[in-house]
């Protein structure tokens, strides 16, 4: 079934392609042989990551990009992430909206996405959709995260190119100097622009690059800061200008190798950490741990010397 | 019973009305039962709507209208679901909501629409319905 699908998502057939994304979603076993399978036709899309804080205008943003990139003739997906109810397990998934006018473009393929219980901004199965969509074939994918706060950065362990969407009024400059979100910008964009208190943020955001100079000189890039009004279309194309320009530096400054390679490495631990804690769940027997836990709890062993004999008993290994 | 966050939900409102309270209550509760609900907003064209099911790879479309235009919308979406090769029933469940007579809703159902829910319907009905008709689609038998 997973080679037919794959055939006819490799001649470009969307539903193949969206019923791929649901196998790597729901199933780990059918997303470690799909990941198998499609590698070696990935590696050819060019990943950006939308992030900022619930209501920035993240999807509306996008939708002009979209458009950016289409008028360019290129193919574009999109992976659309919104949170999964820790209480029901359920989510509404409702960043499409914003982009409907796209949904019938040939060249376009819009899919949202559940956190279901990842904490990052990303869903787990976020990077394996991404691998289908670039077999598929597209050439640039945005990932739209959740919105977020402060610490919740996996996107930048999964995009070459990182935008930052604020808006003006979120706080005073000492937010801006926070380590966590702040840090992971290529690109700032200070969206709904027309309203009150864009130049302080952009003051703010300026300041806090100034601080960097160093940093930014030895790098070669320095994160620019650019205005929007998502809505009226202001500042698009500086931005899709911006971004294109980050794209070549990185492959010129070689930045693009480094990346891959922490991406590579990220990955691989991920999925051997995994994969460990799945065998020890299996081999672990519910009475053994139980035990374990009495035994916690009566104060007659430290959680720590019960983490080792668990590690003994499932996979041998002494710490 | 098949997991409910695995079965994808799409809530759509075909055509011009943009009464959209029923769509986001259902939406809403459909959440809080557990599914995974994408919500597409108004004005949606039934092209739109069949492309949003096959990219997001949806079990259930539901669709919500009140403007009157339900036997043209809803037959076309029905078409267009075909035409694209998604079999009604088979690989995803049809069912629809709004001011709609018993003598419509009769012949939807004849058209292959799973259910028609009008005003007042429980939300419970709502969710046995989703969990029920989902059974019969290829996707959840193989899996089972």
């Amino acid at each position: 079934m997973i080679d037919e699908l794959i055939e006819r998502m490799l001649r470009g057939d969307k539903k193949a392609t969206a019923r791929l994304i649901t196998l790597v979603e729901n199933d780990e076993e059918k997303a470690r042989e799909i990941v198998k399978k499609i590698y070696r036709y990935t590696g050819n899309a060019y990943i950006v990551g939308i992030t900022g804080p619930p209501g920035s205008g993240k999807s509306t943003l996008l939708d002009k990009l979209i458009k950016q990139a289409r008028d360019e003739g290129l193919i574009v997906g999109v992976i659309a992430i919104d949170p999964t109810s820790p209480f029901t397990g359920g989510a509404l998934l409702g960043d499409r909206i914003r982009m409907q006018r796209h949904s019938t473009d040939p060249g376009v393929f819009i899919r949202s996405m559940a956190t279901r219980g990842s904490l990052g901004g990303l869903a787990k199965a976020t990077n394996d959709a991404i691998k289908v969509l670039d077999a598929y074939g597209c050439d640039v994918i945005f990932v739209e995260t959740v919105g977020v706060g402060q610490v919740e950065i996996d996107i930048v362990k999964t995009a070459d190119t990182v935008v930052l969407v604020t808006v003006p009024g979120l706080g005073d400059d000492i937010q801006a100097i926070k380590a966590g979100l702040m840090e992971i910008a290529d690109i700032f964009v200070i969206n709904k622009a027309d309203k009150e208190g864009a130049d302080a943020t952009f003051f703010e955001l300026s300041m806090m690059l100034d601080l960097e100079k160093e940093k930014w000189e030895k790098r070669g890039w320095r994160p620019p800061i650019i205005e929007t009004v998502a809505v009226t279309m202001k500042g698009i194309r500086e931005l899709w200008e911006a971004m294109k320009e980050h794209r070549k530096f990185l492959k010129e400054s070689g930045e693009i190798e480094r990346k891959k390679r922490f991406r590579a490495e990220e990955e691989i631990r991920t999925i051997v950490s995994g994969s460990v804690a799945k065998k020890i769940g299996e081999r672990l027997r519910d009475e053994e741990l139980s035990k374990l836990i009495d035994k916690i709890v009566e104060r007659k062993i430290d959680p720590y010397s019960a983490a080792e004999v668990v590690l003994e008993k499932t996979l041998g290994v002494k710490i | 019973m098949v997991e409910r966050s695995k079965i994808r939900v799409v809530i759509a409102k075909p055509g011009l009305d943009g009464h959209d309270r029923g769509a986001k209550v259902v939406a809403r509760a459909l959440r809080d039962a557990g599914f995974e609900v994408i919500y597409t907003g108004i004005r949606q064209t039934p092209e739109q709507i069949v492309e949003t099911v096959i990219q997001e790879d949806a079990a259930v479309l539901g669709l919500s209208i009140l403007s009157g235009a339900h036997m043209v919308l809803i037959p076309k979406v029905l078409r267009l679901l075909e035409e694209r090769g998604l079999r009604i029933n088979e690989d995803v469940v049809v069912f629809a909501g709004g001011i709609i007579p018993p003598d419509d809703a009769e012949e939807l159902k004849k058209m292959g629409v799973a259910e028609v829910f009008g005003p007042g319907t429980p939300l419970s009905k709502v969710i046995e319905f989703i969990d029920e008709s989902v059974k019969r689609l290829k996707r959840f038998r193989e899996a089972s």
